[in-house]
């Protein structure tokens, strides 16, 4: 594959991992986060750990929109797909995942609801003109990446006069989670949770640029090095990473200059932003209420917001009391110290948010990695 | 009355077991199929085994949508079965087809897929000798499905089987991996994108006869369909309760096939194939099983991918060409793409 080989060749991987060896310090331990389920994906598929020094750790951080959507909000959304006359649209990797009840949107596609998979918002805008006599409710998630094709499924919908399409909205923001992760006194205050530097966003940052990183290289002094999704970027990011600790210096670079720029993109920012207002607040699996870290859509645009069209209740629901992800997710445990890991939670039963999407860290290791506990 | 199968389409009445059925029966399967057996017109069809140890199988076959590039419901039907009987170092004889036909199905699509079946029954080299016809009405199925059973007969000292492979094995695969897959997803009506892979659908029983002549002792064959490579080494490490090492620059994958999971998040060990086999055999022996079924037109890209070795735990892991090492897990659930 043209464009993408060039990224996983393994003697270039053979001569990063030299360098990485070389250049990080025996008597150091660095502790660097990953935040972006993205990356946990390829480190675990390619099996990046084991071209890293034993004293180089990575953290896998909260980056899927998968695993940190909360429970309750997928009990909103299976509540959507059986309301009467409702085709809810949602993509692939949500279908799974298990709500509050233990109900997922399989399992209810199973007992009549109409589901479908699409693989854009604007198929989902297709659905609803294609059945005028339905109610289309797209079931929207992810970071900053998947926002702009969001907002431009509701303007398409809009300039159609489309009165039966809406969008559950879960779009979440990224800097908002750094800041939880990196306010929390274990990290901040105590110090007890070792946390020397992230690998910034790929998709994330084409859209919001370097720039809102800025904050917290100073504000926090942890460098953070932007990184594409490939395993040489991971590789080549984890040794800038080491560079700055060792000459201590805290500063945002870019490793993934072939997409992201200091300011992203522009257009898309403006559309977000005319489309979506901030929310006060919103809850995170494993994170838990996370101030201003999710988007709402503006009144203006209200016709097309399912929560306004439909009542939808708010579904509560805990986490397991043994399920340790937001310690995970935290940096303070790794998924192998999680009493249900591989037993009561699998991939096929999921029980925290860490296990239900290849990208979040328990599944990952689940999948790619269990055979490093024998080692 | 003359079937329309320009314009016509199934109607319950082609299920009736009356005139309409008849006629069904006699224009599209008998036409097509045709064979001394099939034409007794039996409920049943009589014949004579040679004495030894006998294979059967069935398979049912769903797929959407029916005609796919590189074949269509009807070829995966033989192919299938064939292969399932081929497994087991069989030389597959008979197949029987059962049709449940929606109400609406145009004639025109159906006598394709006979057709289809036909000519790959004559390529394979087996009849279908009995077969059965069912209508469901309008909404109560997917145009058609189609089970096939077979019945073969297999060589005297031949007897691969999942249990039997044993550290120090060599892993071999017949070709690249994920064709059928792919070229199925590439025509789903939510997914439609252009790809120019074709499936691989094809009867290897050609192929494991020239195998089994020259290394009898094969210990396990299998063909990894549904879950792709990953579930069928899975299943086997699982069977004969060791573990595998892969070598991921041994694998072969077309470049097209790698681009377009890559595009889909999918990993093409876990997509279907249904023209291709996993063969294991003794260490010592599979560069002469190698040479063998590269020599064959079904095996040209053939590969040795990796061994068996001892494993409490029955891990099938992985060598990344990046330099690391990664478990090859079963598929959870069904296959779905991934967000970003």
């Amino acid at each position: 594959m043209k464009y993408i080989d060039e990224y996983r060749d393994g003697d270039l991987a053979k001569g990063l991992a030299f360098a990485i060896g070389r250049e990080a310090k025996p008597d150091c331990r660095y502790h660097f986060m990953e935040f972006c389920g993205g990356h946990t994906h390829a480190i675990f598929r390619y099996g990046i750990q084991d071209l890293l020094p034993a004293n180089v750790r990575m953290i896998h951080g909260p980056g899927c929109p998968v695993c940190v959507l909360p429970m309750g909000r997928i009990d909103g959304a299976i509540h959507l797909a059986k309301q009467p006359g409702v085709i809810l649209a949602s993509y692939g990797d949500m279908l799974r995942v298990p709500g509050g009840g233990r109900e997922s949107l399989l399992k209810a596609k199973a007992m009549g609801a109409d589901v479908r998979m699409i693989y854009s918002p604007s198929d989902a805008v297709a659905l609803a003109r294609a059945h005028p006599d339905r109610e289309v409710v797209f079931f929207a998630i992810g970071f900053e990446t998947t926002t702009p094709p969001t907002a431009l499924a509701i303007r398409q919908a809009h300039k159609e006069g489309l009165s039966n399409f809406s969008v559950y909205c879960n779009h979440v923001l990224t800097p908002a989670a750094i800041s939880s992760i990196l306010e929390a006194p274990s990290v901040r205050d105590l110090g007890t949770v070792p946390l020397d530097g992230f690998i910034g966003p790929a998709h994330v940052s084409t859209v919001i640029g370097s720039q809102p990183y800025d904050y917290f290289a100073e504000e926090y002094r942890r460098p953070v090095v932007i990184a594409g999704f490939e395993p040489l970027d991971v590789l080549q990011a984890i040794l800038m990473l080491i560079r700055q600790v060792n000459e201590g210096r805290f500063e945002v670079e870019n490793e993934f200059t072939r997409a992201v720029t200091k300011e992203g993109n522009m257009k898309a920012k403006a559309l977000v932003a005319e489309t979506f207002e901030m929310k006060r607040s919103f809850e995170w699996r494993g994170l838990g209420l996370v101030p201003y870290s999710a988007l709402a859509i503006k009144r203006q645009w209200d016709q097309f917001d399912a929560e306004a069209r439909f009542s939808v209740p708010e579904f509560k629901t805990e986490d397991h009391k043994a399920c340790a992800c937001g310690a995970i997710l935290r940096g303070l445990k790794t998924p192998a110290d999680c009493s249900l890991f591989g037993t009561a939670c699998t991939p096929e039963h999921p029980i925290g948010s860490c296990m239900v999407s290849a990208e979040g860290a328990c599944a990952a290791y689940y999948t790619y990695g269990r055979q490093r506990r024998k080692s | 009355m003359k079937l329309d199968l320009e314009h016509g389409v199934v109607e319950m009445a082609h299920g009736g077991g009356g005139r309409a059925m008849a006629k069904l029966i006699e224009t599209i399967f008998l036409g097509n199929f045709d064979n001394p057996l099939l034409a007794q017109r039996n409920d049943q069809a009589c014949f004579t085994m040679q004495a030894g140890r006998v294979a059967m199988t069935t398979d049912s076959y769903v797929i959407q949508p029916l005609f796919f590039p590189g074949g269509d419901i009807g070829s995966l039907a033989v192919h299938g079965t064939v292969n399932d009987l081929a497994m087991a170092g069989a030389k597959p004889l008979y197949l029987s087809a059962g049709f449940i036909l929606e109400e609406g199905l145009a004639l025109r699509d159906l006598a394709q897929i006979a057709r289809s079946m036909a000519a790959a029954a004559r390529e394979a080299g087996v009849f279908i000798v009995t077969g059965d016809t069912k209508v469901v009405e309008k909404g109560k199925g997917d145009g058609v499905f189609i089970n096939t059973a077979g019945i073969g007969v297999i060589p005297d000292g031949v007897a691969p089987s999942g249990e039997r492979a044993r550290p120090g094995d060599a892993i071999l695969v017949s070709g690249t991996l994920g064709d059928h897959g792919v070229a199925v997803m590439s025509k789903r009506e939510n997914l439609a994108f252009e790809v120019d892979i074709l499936s691989d659908a094809q009867a290897l029983n050609g192929l494991v006869a020239a195998m089994v002549a020259e290394v009898p002792d094969i210990h396990v064959l299998r063909d990894p369909t549904r879950g792709g490579l990953a579930a069928t080494l899975n299943e086997i490490a699982r069977q004969a309760k060791v573990g595998m090492e892969l070598d991921e620059r041994a694998i072969p994958i077309k470049g097209a096939v790698r681009a377009a999971c890559e595009f889909l998040g999918l990993d093409p060990l876990n997509v279907a194939n249904e023209g291709k086999l996993v063969a294991i055999c003794a260490g010592d022996q599979a560069p002469h099983l190698l040479a063998v079924m590269r020599a064959h037109p079904k095996g040209a890209d053939s590969a040795i991918i990796g061994r068996v070795i001892q494993d409490a735990d029955c891990f099938v892991t992985l060598k990344t060409a990046f330099g690391g090492t990664r478990m090859v897990d079963w598929l959870t659930g069904e296959q779905l793409p991934r967000i970003c």
